[in-house]
Parts: C-alpha cells; structure tokens; sequence
C-alpha cells in the first residue's frame, strides 16, 4: 500500500513519451507479484539509473527500475523539470525534463521494464545466490546484479513538524488519498497551496462534511483554473479558506477533533476537524536501503573506483548516493560509474562469458542492439 | 567576512564566508548537516531559516519564485528566508541566522546486521 501522494507537486505532468512495459494490472496493482525475473534490478530513474540502463543493454544485460515516484527522471523530473542544467557534456544547456526525455530515447531500444510509485523496501537472498528486492506493493525483482542509483533517497512527503502528528497518521492524517469515497461527510482541512493541495479542494470539497483550506498567504503555486475553481467553491460556501499555518492538533487515541493554527499576524485560531491532509511537498530520505545491510558513510554507499561496487559483492551504488575519494555530485560522474559498473555486472550475470569492449560507431553488433542498423 | 548560524540543537556557529557565496553553500561546505536538497537551485524548501530581525532590511527582497518555494516549508514568517538565496556581500559581514529543524539533514542511520 502506497501511504502517500505521489502526485508531483512541483512539477506540472509531463507524461512519458514512449509506452513502456508497466506490468500493473487494471485495478494498478503490480503483476506477477512474486516472479519477476532480470539480469540487473535497479533501483532509482533519475538520469544515472536510466543511463545505467544504456550501458547494461550494450553488454547484453536486461534490467528492471524501480522508482518511488510516478514517472521517471528522479531530482530531474521532482525538482528540475524546468529548470536549465548547463554541465551536461555535449548539451550547452537542457531542463532537467528534457534530460530525461533524451534518455529515454537513447535506452528505448534496450526496452527496460519499469515498476514506478514502487519503494524498494527489503532485500533478501535466493537460495542460489540472486538478489531478491521487495517494494512496498509487494512486487519481487530477483536478479544476480543489484544497482542502487537511487540519488539523495526516497522522495516522501513533508511531515509537518507538529508535536505528536504520527498518532494521528493513518486515522485522521494523511498524505494520499486513495479512495474518495472515505472522506465523505468528514471535516477535512487541506494544508499547503499547491497543485495538491487545491486539486484535493476541488476534488473533496463536494461530498465533504466540511472543508478548510489552510495556506500562509492568498496566492498558490498552482494551475490557475483549479484556483479559480477552488475561489467558485468558496463563494458557493463548500470551501472556507484561512490564512495560516498548522501548528497543533487537538484531540485523543488519533482521532482528531480540532486542528490548531497561527495566522500570518501571530493571532492564532482553531479549526474544528476530524481529518488534516498536510499537501507540503516531498523531501528526500534513504529509507528502507538503509537496512539493506551495506556500509554506510553519513548516508551514503562507499564504493570501489574501479567497478562501484559496494562492499557487498553483486552490489553497486552509482550517481549521487555513492561515495569515494574525490566524488563529485554531478550527473555526468554518475555516466561514467554506470559506464564501469556494466563491465563488472556482465562478468557476474555471464561468468563464463568474456565481454568484449566495443563503440557504438562502429560496431555492428551494438548497432544492431541499438537498432539502427 | 563571517556568519553566524544558531542549528536547532541550539548551538551556535561563526563560519567564515566568501563573497559571492550562497549562505546554504557556507553552512554546507562548513560541515553543518543542512538538507539543501536542490544544491540551491531555489527548487525546494530544505534550506529555510529565520534571519534576525535587525539584518532583514540589508537582504535583497525574496523573488517571486523564492517566496512561492516557501510554499514547503514550516512555521514561515517575515523572517523566513531560503538561505540558498541570499548571496554573500560585504553589506552582510556578521548576517545572523537560525536554521529552520525542517532544514536539518537526518543522522545518518545505525548500521543494522542482514542476513545474506
């Protein structure tokens, strides 16, 4: 079960270009829930994990990406999309979304099957010696090779830093909402004032008990015919907009009776509620690949230079998550590891198979991998 | 020129500045855990801190973009600011500061045994 929103909140929709495999059923649920199989598991679409996918499809390696967000390009698509990068070799200047649009062009030919608004969560190991990741949803990925490209963590939404609110999660707070129906008749106040925040306004606002929207100020980050929207409802008296911010909850076993606030002028004020969904943004945290039982250095994976790999054996860590002497933070460094980490990935998923270094220009073999000859 | 930066942890911390510099970049480049998600792109909201009162007027007015960013972050007021944002110039020599808790990057986690 996913607990949280994972609509981007910063970013508009962009939607994926290119139809990828994305083994869900109707319902959304994950197929083959115990059986996928694959050369190479990775976890993280950002710019690194898919690159990563470039350089294991010249060697012949098939790979699976899992990704907690909803779409690939990781920091690229969650905090850049808009944004101009100017260090990318070749490119004098491109957004981060047309970065991972470029990207998934260049891997389309490697057909990477992709498992988005999935949290890698455990990591086990098969009796002949695989990889085994569990997300959260449950899906299984088994592999020999296992990649974490998986940046600065686990985009997650912002907990608001009001004593006691873990209590009161899963019963009257939430960061998700999954089935509309549940919030009928019940008094919600919607904080924050973003895409979220009045896309859920407008959406609950009708079968509500009541609802109150709660920003700091009268302006919102936001498309602006949903605003309008929200700004109808509120004349019509379905939406009742204060200006403030959540500071305390009130109320006993998680149920949730009044939900504390402080105007912009230092007043405070009470909102009587039963459900408070915080719509703040996402913040990154490394999660569960903390207990996956790998050497950590103030969060980060310390790696090997010549293959970055971990010190777990089968393991690699690349982009921005890894750690080694000189490490700089940039994309283009994270290329460069995924371009090393394939050469050693091959000799664990093919043993008995010498892989041969060729270009792109002018081999045919590689060519014909990237279809074009 | 310095800064002087109070964590939440109450700690206070005089760090030597460079003009020029983004004050997110001398807190991180001094070692102080800040979050600084976006590397100062003004893209998040993880480097927000309230600047003392008597240094507000002597910063450059937030942009549009730096105000709707504050959009994410917590217990916002007049003294809120995305530090990624304010650049260092003699004019600030001294700049006080207190980093938002929202702002402060995590512990790094306990090594925890896997079976394997």
């Amino acid at each position: 079960m996913l607990l949280f929103d994972l609509k981007p909140y910063q970013a508009e929709w962009i939607s994926i270009k290119f139809a990828y495999q994305t083994r869900r059923d109707v319902t959304g649920k994950p197929m083959a829930a115990n059986g996928s199989t694959t050369d190479v598991i990775i976890i993280g679409a950002g710019p690194v994990g898919l690159f990563a996918v470039f350089q294991l499809g010249l060697a012949k390696l098939k790979a699976h990406v899992a990704d907690i967000l909803d779409r690939p390009g990781g920091q690229c698509a969650e905090l850049y999309p808009e944004k101009p990068i100017y260090d990318i070799p070749g490119l004098p200047v491109c957004t981060g979304q047309e970065l991972t649009d470029r990207l998934l062009e260049q891997i389309r030919p490697f057909e990477p099957v992709f498992h988005f608004g999935e949290m890698a969560a455990a990591l086990g190991k098969t009796e002949h010696g695989q990889w085994q990741l569990t997300t959260d949803t449950g899906l299984i990925i088994t592999a020999p090779v296992l990649v974490i490209a998986a940046g600065g963590g686990s985009f997650v939404p912002k907990r608001p830093p009001i004593p006691g609110i873990e209590g009161y999660e899963g019963k009257s707070v939430f960061y998700a909402v999954r089935r509309i129906e549940e919030f009928r008749g019940r008094h919600i106040v919607i904080a924050g004032g973003g895409d979220s925040a009045l896309d859920w306004t407008v959406n609950l606002a009708p079968i509500a008990g009541s609802l109150t929207l709660l920003h700091r100020r009268p302006d919102f980050r936001a498309a602006p015919a949903t605003v309008s929207k929200m700004r109808e409802l509120e004349a019509e008296g379905l939406v009742r907009f204060e200006l403030g911010q959540p500071v305390g909850l009130k109320g006993a076993d998680g149920k949730l009776e009044a939900m504390a606030i402080k105007r912009m002028d230092g007043s405070t004020g009470e909102i009587a509620a039963d459900t408070l969904l915080p719509f703040f943004g996402l913040t990154m945290k490394l999660g569960p690949i903390a207990n996956f039982g790998l050497n950590l250095n103030e969060n980060l994976i310390p790696v090997d230079t010549e293959k970055f790999e971990t010190g777990t054996k089968g393991i690699f860590a690349i982009g921005d998550i890894n750690t080694y002497p000189g490490k700089l933070k940039l994309i283009l460094s994270g290329f460069h590891e995924a371009a090393l980490m394939a050469q050693a990935a091959h000799r664990y998923v093919h043993p008995d198979k010498p892989l041969r270094f060729q270009y792109t220009t002018s081999s045919s073999e590689l060519q014909r991998l990237l279809k074009v000859a | 020129m310095f800064v002087v930066v109070r964590m939440p942890d109450g700690s206070s911390h005089r760090l030597e500045a460079l003009e020029g510099w983004r004050v997110m970049e001398v807190i991180r480049d001094w070692g102080l855990p800040i979050k600084a998600e976006c590397g100062g792109a003004c893209a998040c909201a993880t480097c927000h801190v309230w600047v003392d009162a008597k240094w507000l007027p002597k910063l450059t007015a937030p942009t549009h973009e730096e105000l709707e960013m504050l959009d994410g972050a917590f217990h916002v007021d007049e003294r809120s600011r995305l530090c990624c944002q304010i650049i260092m110039s003699p004019e600030l020599d001294g700049l006080e500061l207190e980093l938002a808790p929202e702002s402060l990057a995590d512990a790094p986690p306990a090594r925890l045994a896997v079976g394997g």
